[in-house]
Protein backbone atom coordinates (compact mmCIF):
# COMPACT_ATOMS: atom_id res chain seq x y z
CA UNK A 1 0.00 0.00 0.00
CA UNK A 2 1.34 3.41 -0.94
CA UNK A 3 0.92 5.46 2.21
CA UNK A 4 2.37 8.93 2.78
CA UNK A 5 5.13 9.40 5.34
CA UNK A 6 2.61 11.14 7.57
CA UNK A 7 0.24 8.18 7.48
CA UNK A 8 3.11 5.87 8.34
CA UNK A 9 4.18 8.16 11.18
CA UNK A 10 0.71 8.28 12.73
CA UNK A 11 0.20 4.57 12.12
CA UNK A 12 3.51 3.56 13.74
CA UNK A 13 3.29 6.03 16.63
CA UNK A 14 -0.39 6.61 17.15
CA UNK A 15 -1.31 9.65 19.26
CA UNK A 16 -4.10 9.43 21.85
CA UNK A 17 -4.44 5.68 21.76
CA UNK A 18 -6.34 4.14 24.67
CA UNK A 19 -9.48 4.72 26.72
CA UNK A 20 -10.72 7.38 29.16
CA UNK A 21 -12.19 6.22 32.46
CA UNK A 22 -15.40 8.05 33.29
CA UNK A 23 -15.49 9.60 29.85
CA UNK A 24 -18.29 12.02 29.01
CA UNK A 25 -19.06 10.54 25.62
CA UNK A 26 -18.22 7.38 23.71
CA UNK A 27 -18.78 6.71 20.01
CA UNK A 28 -18.29 3.38 18.30
CA UNK A 29 -18.79 2.86 14.59
CA UNK A 30 -18.19 -0.01 12.21
CA UNK A 31 -17.15 0.25 8.63
CA UNK A 32 -19.81 -1.29 6.45
CA UNK A 33 -17.30 -1.79 3.66
CA UNK A 34 -14.67 -3.88 5.40
CA UNK A 35 -15.98 -4.64 8.87
CA UNK A 36 -13.48 -2.53 10.77
CA UNK A 37 -14.28 -0.73 14.02
CA UNK A 38 -13.32 2.56 15.68
CA UNK A 39 -14.14 3.77 19.16
CA UNK A 40 -13.68 7.34 20.41
CA UNK A 41 -13.72 8.47 24.06
CA UNK A 42 -14.27 12.14 24.97
CA UNK A 43 -13.67 14.21 28.11
CA UNK A 44 -15.62 17.47 27.78
CA UNK A 45 -15.04 20.62 29.83
CA UNK A 46 -16.78 23.95 29.16
CA UNK A 47 -18.05 22.75 25.81
CA UNK A 48 -14.50 21.93 24.76
CA UNK A 49 -12.79 18.62 24.17
CA UNK A 50 -10.44 18.45 27.12
CA UNK A 51 -9.21 14.97 26.23
CA UNK A 52 -9.81 12.37 23.58
CA UNK A 53 -8.66 8.76 23.09
CA UNK A 54 -9.29 6.12 20.48
CA UNK A 55 -9.26 2.38 19.93
CA UNK A 56 -9.24 1.04 16.40
CA UNK A 57 -9.45 -2.35 14.78
CA UNK A 58 -8.53 -1.69 11.19
CA UNK A 59 -5.98 -1.06 8.49
CA UNK A 60 -3.06 1.34 8.52
CA UNK A 61 -5.22 4.14 7.11
CA UNK A 62 -7.88 3.62 9.77
CA UNK A 63 -5.36 3.74 12.61
CA UNK A 64 -3.59 6.79 11.17
CA UNK A 65 -6.96 8.54 10.65
CA UNK A 66 -7.92 7.88 14.27
CA UNK A 67 -4.64 9.28 15.48
CA UNK A 68 -4.81 12.37 13.26
CA UNK A 69 -8.49 13.05 13.93
CA UNK A 70 -8.01 12.94 17.69
CA UNK A 71 -5.07 15.35 17.38
CA UNK A 72 -7.18 17.71 15.28
CA UNK A 73 -10.13 17.91 17.70
CA UNK A 74 -8.24 18.08 20.98
CA UNK A 75 -8.96 21.44 22.68
CA UNK A 76 -11.59 22.36 20.08
CA UNK A 77 -15.20 23.26 20.87
CA UNK A 78 -17.77 20.52 20.29
CA UNK A 79 -19.09 22.43 17.27
CA UNK A 80 -15.61 22.69 15.77
CA UNK A 81 -15.00 19.01 16.41
CA UNK A 82 -18.34 18.15 14.82
CA UNK A 83 -17.29 20.05 11.71
CA UNK A 84 -14.18 17.92 11.11
CA UNK A 85 -14.69 16.11 7.82
CA UNK A 86 -13.05 12.91 6.71
CA UNK A 87 -11.56 14.89 3.82
CA UNK A 88 -9.84 17.22 6.27
CA UNK A 89 -8.42 14.23 8.13
CA UNK A 90 -7.14 12.72 4.89
CA UNK A 91 -5.62 16.04 3.83
CA UNK A 92 -3.88 16.43 7.17
CA UNK A 93 -2.34 13.01 6.52
CA UNK A 94 -1.03 14.24 3.15
CA UNK A 95 -3.67 12.19 1.40
CA UNK A 96 -4.88 8.61 1.41
CA UNK A 97 -4.99 6.12 -1.47
CA UNK A 98 -8.44 6.35 -3.15
CA UNK A 99 -9.59 2.91 -1.95
CA UNK A 100 -8.66 3.94 1.59
CA UNK A 101 -10.75 7.12 1.75
CA UNK A 102 -13.60 5.22 3.39
CA UNK A 103 -11.30 4.43 6.33
CA UNK A 104 -11.12 8.12 7.26
CA UNK A 105 -14.94 8.16 7.33
CA UNK A 106 -14.71 5.99 10.44
CA UNK A 107 -13.04 8.86 12.30
CA UNK A 108 -15.62 11.46 11.29
CA UNK A 109 -18.49 9.14 12.19
CA UNK A 110 -17.01 7.99 15.50
CA UNK A 111 -16.51 11.62 16.59
CA UNK A 112 -20.13 12.41 15.69
CA UNK A 113 -21.32 9.41 17.67
CA UNK A 114 -19.23 10.38 20.69
CA UNK A 115 -20.47 13.98 20.65
CA UNK A 116 -24.09 12.84 20.40
CA UNK A 117 -23.54 10.35 23.20
CA UNK A 118 -22.31 13.25 25.33
CA UNK A 119 -25.31 15.41 24.36
CA UNK A 120 -27.76 12.61 25.13
CA UNK A 121 -26.18 12.02 28.52
CA UNK A 122 -26.64 15.73 29.20
CA UNK A 123 -30.29 15.44 28.25
CA UNK A 124 -29.72 17.50 25.09
CA UNK A 125 -31.00 16.93 21.61
CA UNK A 126 -28.40 15.04 19.49
CA UNK A 127 -27.10 16.89 16.43
CA UNK A 128 -27.80 15.77 12.92
CA UNK A 129 -25.65 18.30 11.12
CA UNK B 1 19.70 7.97 5.78
CA UNK B 2 19.93 6.13 2.49
CA UNK B 3 18.52 2.68 1.90
CA UNK B 4 20.03 0.57 -0.78
CA UNK B 5 18.84 -2.86 -1.72
CA UNK B 6 21.73 -5.17 -2.14
CA UNK B 7 20.47 -8.06 -4.22
CA UNK B 8 18.10 -10.34 -2.44
CA UNK B 9 18.48 -10.72 1.24
CA UNK B 10 20.19 -7.59 2.46
CA UNK B 11 19.22 -4.00 2.98
CA UNK B 12 22.17 -1.72 3.32
CA UNK B 13 21.53 1.48 5.23
CA UNK B 14 24.00 4.34 5.30
CA UNK B 15 23.64 6.56 8.35
CA UNK B 16 25.85 9.16 10.00
CA UNK B 17 26.81 8.41 13.58
CA UNK B 18 26.98 11.09 16.29
CA UNK B 19 30.36 12.28 15.07
CA UNK B 20 29.19 12.56 11.51
CA UNK B 21 31.04 9.49 10.30
CA UNK B 22 29.23 7.53 7.69
CA UNK B 23 28.51 3.99 8.86
CA UNK B 24 26.86 1.20 7.03
CA UNK B 25 24.33 -1.11 8.64
CA UNK B 26 23.54 -4.39 7.01
CA UNK B 27 20.12 -5.62 7.86
CA UNK B 28 18.99 -8.97 6.63
CA UNK B 29 15.55 -8.76 5.09
CA UNK B 30 13.30 -11.73 5.73
CA UNK B 31 11.28 -12.67 2.68
CA UNK B 32 8.50 -15.05 3.67
CA UNK B 33 6.14 -14.51 0.76
CA UNK B 34 7.35 -17.25 -1.55
CA UNK B 35 3.79 -18.22 -2.51
CA UNK B 36 3.43 -14.76 -4.03
CA UNK B 37 6.61 -15.11 -6.01
CA UNK B 38 10.20 -16.26 -5.66
CA UNK B 39 13.59 -14.82 -6.62
CA UNK B 40 15.02 -16.30 -9.81
CA UNK B 41 17.82 -18.71 -9.08
CA UNK B 42 21.31 -17.75 -10.21
CA UNK B 43 21.74 -20.93 -12.26
CA UNK B 44 18.44 -20.12 -13.97
CA UNK B 45 19.43 -16.55 -14.83
CA UNK B 46 22.69 -17.79 -16.28
CA UNK B 47 20.92 -20.20 -18.61
CA UNK B 48 18.53 -17.48 -19.73
CA UNK B 49 21.00 -14.76 -20.64
CA UNK B 50 22.35 -16.20 -23.91
CA UNK B 51 18.77 -16.35 -25.25
CA UNK B 52 18.43 -12.62 -24.82
CA UNK B 53 21.84 -11.82 -26.29
CA UNK B 54 23.61 -13.93 -28.92
CA UNK B 55 20.86 -16.57 -29.38
CA UNK B 56 18.01 -14.15 -29.88
CA UNK B 57 16.56 -15.87 -32.93
CA UNK B 58 12.88 -16.61 -33.43
CA UNK B 59 12.28 -20.34 -32.87
CA UNK B 60 10.18 -20.42 -36.04
CA UNK B 61 13.02 -19.21 -38.28
CA UNK B 62 14.94 -21.69 -40.37
CA UNK B 63 18.47 -20.30 -40.01
CA UNK B 64 20.99 -21.23 -37.35
CA UNK B 65 20.11 -18.86 -34.50
CA UNK B 66 16.43 -19.69 -35.00
CA UNK B 67 17.15 -23.39 -34.75
CA UNK B 68 19.19 -22.84 -31.61
CA UNK B 69 16.17 -21.16 -30.02
CA UNK B 70 13.85 -23.93 -31.14
CA UNK B 71 16.13 -26.57 -29.63
CA UNK B 72 16.28 -24.62 -26.39
CA UNK B 73 12.48 -24.47 -26.19
CA UNK B 74 12.24 -28.19 -26.90
CA UNK B 75 14.83 -29.00 -24.25
CA UNK B 76 12.80 -26.99 -21.73
CA UNK B 77 9.72 -28.92 -22.83
CA UNK B 78 11.50 -32.20 -22.12
CA UNK B 79 12.35 -30.99 -18.65
CA UNK B 80 8.77 -29.99 -17.86
CA UNK B 81 7.50 -33.30 -19.25
CA UNK B 82 9.99 -35.22 -17.14
CA UNK B 83 8.98 -33.31 -14.00
CA UNK B 84 5.32 -34.23 -14.51
CA UNK B 85 5.67 -37.75 -15.86
CA UNK B 86 4.23 -36.58 -19.18
CA UNK B 87 5.29 -36.81 -22.83
CA UNK B 88 7.06 -33.89 -24.48
CA UNK B 89 4.25 -33.36 -26.96
CA UNK B 90 1.82 -32.93 -24.09
CA UNK B 91 3.53 -29.76 -22.79
CA UNK B 92 2.71 -26.23 -24.01
CA UNK B 93 4.19 -22.94 -22.87
CA UNK B 94 2.04 -20.00 -21.83
CA UNK B 95 2.40 -16.62 -20.13
CA UNK B 96 1.83 -18.06 -16.65
CA UNK B 97 -0.57 -19.74 -14.28
CA UNK B 98 -3.49 -17.48 -15.15
CA UNK B 99 -3.27 -18.19 -18.86
CA UNK B 100 -2.84 -21.92 -18.27
CA UNK B 101 -5.96 -22.01 -16.08
CA UNK B 102 -7.94 -20.00 -18.64
CA UNK B 103 -6.75 -22.23 -21.49
CA UNK B 104 -7.70 -25.39 -19.66
CA UNK B 105 -11.14 -24.39 -18.49
CA UNK B 106 -12.37 -22.35 -21.45
CA UNK B 107 -10.64 -24.68 -23.90
CA UNK B 108 -12.40 -27.77 -22.53
CA UNK B 109 -15.69 -25.96 -22.08
CA UNK B 110 -15.92 -24.75 -25.67
CA UNK B 111 -14.62 -27.94 -27.24
CA UNK B 112 -16.99 -30.21 -25.35
CA UNK B 113 -20.19 -28.21 -24.99
CA UNK B 114 -22.06 -30.55 -27.28
CA UNK B 115 -21.51 -33.23 -24.63
CA UNK B 116 -22.59 -31.06 -21.71
CA UNK B 117 -22.26 -27.68 -20.08
CA UNK B 118 -21.57 -28.58 -16.47
CA UNK B 119 -18.27 -27.92 -14.68
CA UNK B 120 -17.25 -28.85 -11.13
CA UNK B 121 -14.67 -26.86 -9.21
CA UNK B 122 -14.00 -25.98 -5.57
CA UNK B 123 -14.78 -22.85 -3.61
CA UNK B 124 -11.12 -22.29 -2.69
CA UNK B 125 -9.58 -22.13 -6.16
CA UNK B 126 -7.39 -19.23 -7.24
CA UNK B 127 -9.29 -16.40 -8.93
CA UNK B 128 -7.74 -17.46 -12.23
CA UNK B 129 -10.04 -20.49 -12.00
CA UNK B 130 -12.99 -19.00 -10.12
CA UNK B 131 -13.39 -15.92 -12.29
CA UNK B 132 -12.99 -18.00 -15.44
CA UNK B 133 -15.78 -20.29 -14.24
CA UNK B 134 -17.95 -17.31 -13.33
CA UNK B 135 -17.44 -15.89 -16.81
CA UNK B 136 -18.43 -19.22 -18.34
CA UNK B 137 -21.63 -19.15 -16.29
CA UNK B 138 -22.45 -15.99 -18.19
CA UNK B 139 -21.88 -17.94 -21.41
CA UNK B 140 -24.50 -20.53 -20.53
CA UNK B 141 -22.36 -23.04 -18.61
CA UNK B 142 -23.33 -24.34 -15.19
CA UNK B 143 -20.74 -24.53 -12.43
CA UNK B 144 -20.83 -26.39 -9.11
CA UNK B 145 -18.49 -24.92 -6.48
CA UNK B 146 -17.72 -27.70 -4.02
CA UNK B 147 -17.49 -26.69 -0.37
CA UNK B 148 -14.45 -27.64 1.72
CA UNK B 149 -14.10 -28.76 5.33
CA UNK B 150 -12.46 -26.60 8.00
CA UNK B 151 -9.01 -27.69 6.78
CA UNK B 152 -9.76 -26.69 3.21
CA UNK B 153 -10.10 -30.24 1.90
CA UNK B 154 -12.64 -31.14 -0.78
CA UNK B 155 -14.86 -34.09 0.15
CA UNK B 156 -14.76 -36.98 -2.34
CA UNK B 157 -18.34 -37.87 -1.42
CA UNK B 158 -19.54 -34.40 -2.33
CA UNK B 159 -17.60 -34.59 -5.56
CA UNK B 160 -19.23 -37.91 -6.49
CA UNK B 161 -22.64 -36.46 -5.69
CA UNK B 162 -22.00 -33.40 -7.84
CA UNK B 163 -21.18 -35.44 -10.96
CA UNK B 164 -23.93 -35.34 -13.58
CA UNK B 165 -24.41 -36.82 -17.02
CA UNK B 166 -23.57 -33.46 -18.58
CA UNK B 167 -20.42 -32.80 -16.48
CA UNK B 168 -17.50 -32.18 -18.82
CA UNK B 169 -14.77 -30.94 -16.50
CA UNK B 170 -13.57 -31.18 -12.90
CA UNK B 171 -11.06 -28.46 -11.99
CA UNK B 172 -9.59 -28.80 -8.51
CA UNK B 173 -6.26 -27.37 -7.42
CA UNK B 174 -3.44 -29.56 -6.23
CA UNK B 175 -2.39 -27.28 -3.38
CA UNK B 176 -3.96 -24.07 -2.14
CA UNK B 177 -2.00 -20.83 -2.36
CA UNK B 178 -3.30 -19.31 0.88
CA UNK B 179 -3.55 -22.17 3.37
CA UNK B 180 -1.34 -24.75 1.66
CA UNK B 181 -3.86 -27.57 1.89
CA UNK B 182 -3.07 -30.44 -0.50
CA UNK B 183 -6.09 -32.09 -2.12
CA UNK B 184 -6.52 -35.85 -2.62
CA UNK B 185 -5.76 -35.42 -6.32
CA UNK B 186 -5.20 -39.08 -7.10
CA UNK B 187 -8.65 -40.00 -5.77
CA UNK B 188 -10.21 -37.07 -7.61
CA UNK B 189 -8.51 -38.25 -10.79
CA UNK B 190 -9.97 -41.71 -10.28
CA UNK B 191 -13.49 -40.35 -9.89
CA UNK B 192 -13.05 -38.24 -13.02
CA UNK B 193 -11.78 -41.19 -14.99
CA UNK B 194 -14.57 -43.51 -13.85
CA UNK B 195 -17.09 -40.94 -15.02
CA UNK B 196 -15.21 -40.07 -18.22
CA UNK B 197 -14.87 -36.43 -17.23
CA UNK B 198 -11.78 -34.34 -17.96
CA UNK B 199 -9.74 -33.48 -14.85
CA UNK B 200 -7.76 -30.24 -14.66
CA UNK B 201 -5.59 -29.34 -11.68
CA UNK B 202 -3.98 -26.00 -10.90
CA UNK B 203 -0.57 -27.14 -9.67
CA UNK B 204 0.93 -23.64 -9.55
CA UNK B 205 1.81 -23.87 -5.85
CA UNK B 206 2.68 -27.56 -5.86
CA UNK B 207 5.69 -27.67 -8.19
CA UNK B 208 8.84 -28.35 -6.21
CA UNK B 209 6.84 -29.32 -3.14
CA UNK B 210 4.56 -32.19 -4.16
CA UNK B 211 5.82 -34.99 -6.45
CA UNK B 212 3.57 -35.19 -9.50
CA UNK B 213 2.86 -38.02 -11.90
CA UNK B 214 0.06 -37.05 -14.25
CA UNK B 215 -0.43 -40.62 -15.47
CA UNK B 216 -0.68 -42.14 -12.02
CA UNK B 217 -2.87 -39.30 -10.78
CA UNK B 218 -5.18 -39.46 -13.82
CA UNK B 219 -4.67 -35.77 -14.53
CA UNK B 220 -5.77 -34.66 -18.03
CA UNK B 221 -4.76 -31.01 -17.77
CA UNK B 222 -2.36 -29.26 -15.43
CA UNK B 223 -1.31 -25.62 -14.96
CA UNK B 224 2.00 -24.37 -13.64
CA UNK B 225 3.81 -21.04 -13.39
CA UNK B 226 7.56 -20.40 -13.53
CA UNK B 227 7.87 -17.68 -10.92
CA UNK B 228 6.58 -19.84 -8.07
CA UNK B 229 9.61 -22.15 -8.21
CA UNK B 230 12.47 -19.74 -8.76
CA UNK B 231 11.93 -19.34 -12.47
CA UNK B 232 11.04 -16.14 -14.33
CA UNK B 233 7.69 -14.31 -14.13
CA UNK B 234 5.27 -14.17 -17.02
CA UNK B 235 5.98 -17.70 -18.17
CA UNK B 236 4.04 -20.84 -17.43
CA UNK B 237 3.27 -24.21 -18.87
CA UNK B 238 0.28 -26.35 -19.44
CA UNK B 239 0.02 -30.11 -19.75
CA UNK B 240 -2.70 -31.55 -21.98
CA UNK B 241 -3.03 -35.30 -22.10
CA UNK B 242 -2.77 -36.70 -25.62
CA UNK B 243 -6.19 -37.13 -27.20
CA UNK B 244 -7.88 -34.41 -25.15
CA UNK B 245 -10.48 -32.43 -27.05
CA UNK B 246 -9.66 -28.78 -26.46
CA UNK B 247 -9.99 -25.41 -28.21
CA UNK B 248 -7.08 -22.95 -28.17
CA UNK B 249 -7.47 -19.61 -26.43
CA UNK B 250 -5.09 -17.67 -28.66
CA UNK B 251 -5.32 -17.89 -32.42
CA UNK B 252 -2.51 -16.79 -34.72
CA UNK B 253 0.76 -18.40 -35.75
CA UNK B 254 1.39 -22.13 -35.69
CA UNK B 255 3.52 -22.09 -32.54
CA UNK B 256 3.02 -24.74 -29.84
CA UNK B 257 1.37 -26.97 -32.42
CA UNK B 258 -1.42 -24.42 -32.86
CA UNK B 259 -2.51 -24.80 -29.27
CA UNK B 260 -1.03 -21.44 -28.24
CA UNK B 261 -0.14 -18.91 -30.92
CA UNK B 262 2.55 -16.26 -30.45
CA UNK B 263 6.34 -16.14 -30.66
CA UNK B 264 7.75 -18.18 -27.80
CA UNK B 265 9.28 -16.32 -24.85
CA UNK B 266 12.49 -18.25 -25.37
CA UNK B 267 14.63 -16.91 -22.49
CA UNK B 268 11.81 -17.34 -19.98
CA UNK B 269 10.95 -20.82 -21.28
CA UNK B 270 14.61 -21.82 -20.95
CA UNK B 271 14.57 -20.44 -17.42
CA UNK B 272 11.38 -22.26 -16.53
CA UNK B 273 12.88 -25.51 -17.80
CA UNK B 274 16.01 -25.11 -15.71
CA UNK B 275 14.01 -24.07 -12.65
CA UNK B 276 11.62 -27.03 -12.78
CA UNK B 277 14.52 -29.39 -13.29
CA UNK B 278 16.25 -28.10 -10.15
CA UNK B 279 13.05 -27.83 -8.10
CA UNK B 280 11.90 -31.38 -8.78
CA UNK B 281 15.35 -32.90 -8.35
CA UNK B 282 15.64 -31.29 -4.92
CA UNK B 283 12.09 -31.89 -3.80
CA UNK B 284 12.84 -34.32 -0.98
CA UNK B 285 15.76 -32.45 0.45
CA UNK B 286 13.99 -29.11 0.23
CA UNK B 287 10.83 -30.43 1.85
CA UNK B 288 12.83 -31.83 4.73
CA UNK B 289 14.40 -28.44 5.43
CA UNK B 290 11.19 -26.48 4.90
CA UNK B 291 9.14 -28.82 7.06
CA UNK B 292 11.45 -28.25 9.99
CA UNK B 293 11.20 -24.48 9.58
CA UNK B 294 7.43 -24.65 9.10
CA UNK B 295 6.86 -26.65 12.25
CA UNK B 296 9.12 -24.39 14.26
CA UNK B 297 7.19 -21.36 13.00
CA UNK B 298 3.76 -22.86 13.64
CA UNK B 299 4.70 -24.04 17.11
CA UNK B 300 6.11 -20.65 18.01
CA UNK B 301 3.18 -18.66 16.63
CA UNK B 302 0.57 -20.82 18.32
CA UNK B 303 2.12 -19.87 21.66
CA UNK B 304 0.50 -16.45 21.18
CA UNK B 305 -2.90 -16.67 22.90
CA UNK B 306 -6.02 -16.63 20.71
CA UNK B 307 -4.12 -17.75 17.64
CA UNK B 308 -5.39 -20.42 15.25
CA UNK B 309 -3.76 -22.40 12.46
CA UNK B 310 -5.57 -22.23 9.11
CA UNK B 311 -5.38 -25.11 6.67
CA UNK B 312 -4.61 -28.77 7.24
CA UNK B 313 -2.16 -29.68 10.03
CA UNK B 314 -0.32 -32.31 7.96
CA UNK B 315 -1.70 -32.40 4.39
CA UNK B 316 -0.16 -29.03 3.63
CA UNK B 317 2.67 -27.56 1.60
CA UNK B 318 5.97 -27.75 3.45
CA UNK B 319 6.47 -24.02 2.94
CA UNK B 320 3.07 -22.72 4.05
CA UNK B 321 2.13 -21.23 7.41
CA UNK B 322 -1.21 -19.47 7.81
CA UNK B 323 -2.49 -18.34 11.19
CA UNK B 324 -5.23 -16.06 12.48
CA UNK B 325 -4.73 -13.76 15.44
CA UNK B 326 -7.97 -12.71 17.05
CA UNK B 327 -8.81 -9.03 17.62
CA UNK B 328 -6.41 -7.57 15.05
CA UNK B 329 -6.41 -6.67 11.38
CA UNK B 330 -3.98 -8.08 8.83
CA UNK B 331 -2.91 -5.01 6.92
CA UNK B 332 -1.71 -3.28 10.09
CA UNK B 333 0.14 -6.44 10.97
CA UNK B 334 1.87 -6.52 7.58
CA UNK B 335 2.86 -2.85 7.81
CA UNK B 336 4.46 -3.34 11.20
CA UNK B 337 6.24 -6.49 10.00
CA UNK B 338 7.40 -4.56 6.96
CA UNK B 339 8.91 -1.94 9.27
CA UNK B 340 11.03 -4.78 10.66
CA UNK B 341 12.02 -5.91 7.17
CA UNK B 342 9.80 -8.98 7.34
CA UNK B 343 7.73 -9.46 4.18
CA UNK B 344 4.58 -11.57 4.35
CA UNK B 345 0.94 -11.53 3.29
CA UNK B 346 -2.63 -11.60 4.64
CA UNK B 347 -6.15 -12.59 3.65
CA UNK B 348 -7.63 -9.48 5.23
CA UNK B 349 -10.14 -7.42 3.28
CA UNK B 350 -8.29 -4.21 4.09
CA UNK B 351 -5.28 -5.40 2.15
CA UNK B 352 -7.16 -6.15 -1.02
CA UNK B 353 -8.53 -3.74 -3.57
CA UNK B 354 -11.93 -5.45 -3.43
CA UNK B 355 -12.33 -5.03 0.35
CA UNK B 356 -13.53 -8.63 0.48
CA UNK B 357 -11.84 -10.91 2.98
CA UNK B 358 -10.20 -14.08 1.69
CA UNK B 359 -12.71 -16.38 -0.01
CA UNK B 360 -10.51 -19.30 1.00
CA UNK B 361 -10.69 -18.60 4.73
CA UNK B 362 -14.42 -17.91 4.42
CA UNK B 363 -14.94 -21.26 2.68
CA UNK B 364 -13.05 -22.96 5.53
CA UNK B 365 -15.56 -21.43 7.92
CA UNK B 366 -13.16 -19.06 9.70
CA UNK B 367 -15.60 -16.83 11.61
CA UNK B 368 -16.19 -13.41 10.10
CA UNK B 369 -15.03 -11.55 13.21
CA UNK B 370 -11.55 -13.04 13.11
CA UNK B 371 -10.98 -13.57 9.40
CA UNK B 372 -9.23 -10.19 9.15
CA UNK B 373 -6.37 -11.15 11.44
CA UNK B 374 -4.76 -13.72 9.19
CA UNK B 375 -1.08 -13.93 8.36
CA UNK B 376 0.49 -16.07 5.65
CA UNK B 377 4.19 -16.80 5.88
CA UNK B 378 5.43 -18.81 2.91
CA UNK B 379 8.95 -20.14 3.21
CA UNK B 380 11.60 -20.48 0.55
CA UNK B 381 15.09 -21.71 -0.01
CA UNK B 382 16.67 -18.55 1.32
CA UNK B 383 14.98 -18.74 4.74
CA UNK B 384 16.96 -20.05 7.67
CA UNK B 385 16.23 -21.04 11.23
CA UNK B 386 17.57 -17.65 12.23
CA UNK B 387 14.89 -15.99 10.09
CA UNK B 388 12.21 -18.08 11.74
CA UNK B 389 13.46 -17.06 15.15
CA UNK B 390 13.51 -13.39 14.18
CA UNK B 391 9.93 -13.68 12.99
CA UNK B 392 8.98 -15.42 16.23
CA UNK B 393 10.53 -12.56 18.12
CA UNK B 394 8.81 -9.84 16.10
CA UNK B 395 5.29 -11.21 15.67
CA UNK B 396 4.20 -11.53 19.34
CA UNK B 397 5.31 -7.97 20.01
CA UNK B 398 3.43 -6.61 17.01
CA UNK B 399 0.31 -8.63 17.75
CA UNK B 400 0.34 -7.27 21.31
CA UNK B 401 0.79 -3.70 20.08
CA UNK B 402 -2.23 -4.04 17.79
CA UNK B 403 -4.29 -5.83 20.42
CA UNK B 404 -3.64 -2.97 22.81
CA UNK B 405 -5.03 -0.66 20.15
CA UNK B 406 -8.10 -2.71 19.26
CA UNK B 407 -11.54 -2.13 20.81
CA UNK B 408 -12.25 -5.84 20.38
CA UNK B 409 -9.52 -7.08 22.71
CA UNK B 410 -10.82 -8.33 26.06
CA UNK B 411 -9.04 -6.93 29.14
CA UNK B 412 -7.10 -10.09 29.86
CA UNK B 413 -5.32 -9.87 26.50
CA UNK B 414 -4.33 -6.22 26.84
CA UNK B 415 -0.93 -5.17 28.12
CA UNK B 416 -0.53 -1.44 28.44
C1 LIG C 1 -2.89 -21.41 -7.23
C2 LIG C 1 -2.54 -20.35 -8.20
N1 LIG C 1 -3.05 -20.38 -9.43
C3 LIG C 1 -2.76 -19.45 -10.36
C4 LIG C 1 -1.92 -18.39 -10.08
C5 LIG C 1 -1.64 -17.36 -11.14
O1 LIG C 1 -0.37 -17.52 -11.65
P1 LIG C 1 0.34 -16.36 -12.49
O2 LIG C 1 0.64 -15.28 -11.53
O3 LIG C 1 1.56 -16.98 -13.04
O4 LIG C 1 -0.61 -15.93 -13.55
C6 LIG C 1 -1.36 -18.31 -8.79
C7 LIG C 1 -0.48 -17.17 -8.45
O5 LIG C 1 -0.67 -16.49 -7.46
C8 LIG C 1 -1.67 -19.31 -7.84
O6 LIG C 1 -1.18 -19.26 -6.61
S1 LIG D 1 -10.46 0.15 7.77
FE1 LIG D 1 -10.66 -1.63 6.52
S2 LIG D 1 -9.79 -0.94 4.72
FE2 LIG D 1 -9.32 0.66 6.06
Amino acid sequence: MDYSLKVMDHFSNPRNMGTIENSDGVGEVGNAKCGDIMKIYLKVEDDRIADVKFQTFGCGAAIASSSMATELIKGKTLREAWGLSNKAVAEALDGLPPIKMHCSMLAEEAIHEAINDYLRKKGLEPWTE
Amino acid sequence: MINRRNGCGTIVTDIHDCEGVRVTIRNQIIYMDNSATTPVRKEVVEEMIPYMTENFGNPSSIYEIGKISKHAVDRAREKVAYALGAEENEIFFTSGGTESDNCAIKGIAFANQNKGKHIITSSIEHHAVLHTCAWLEGQGFEVTYLPVDKYGTVSLEELKNAVRDDTILISIMLANNEIGTIQPVEEIGKIAKENRIYFHTDAVQAIGHVPIDVKKMNIDLLSLSGHKFEGPKGCGAFYIRKGTKIEPLLHGGAQERKRRAGTENTPAIVGLGKAIELATAEIEESNKTLLKLRERLIKGLLKIPKTHLNGHPTQRLANNVNVTFEYIEGESLLLLLNAKEIFASTGSACNSSSLEPSHVLMACGVPHEIIHGSLRLSLGRMNSEKDVDRVLEAVPEIVQKLRNMSPLTPKEYRML
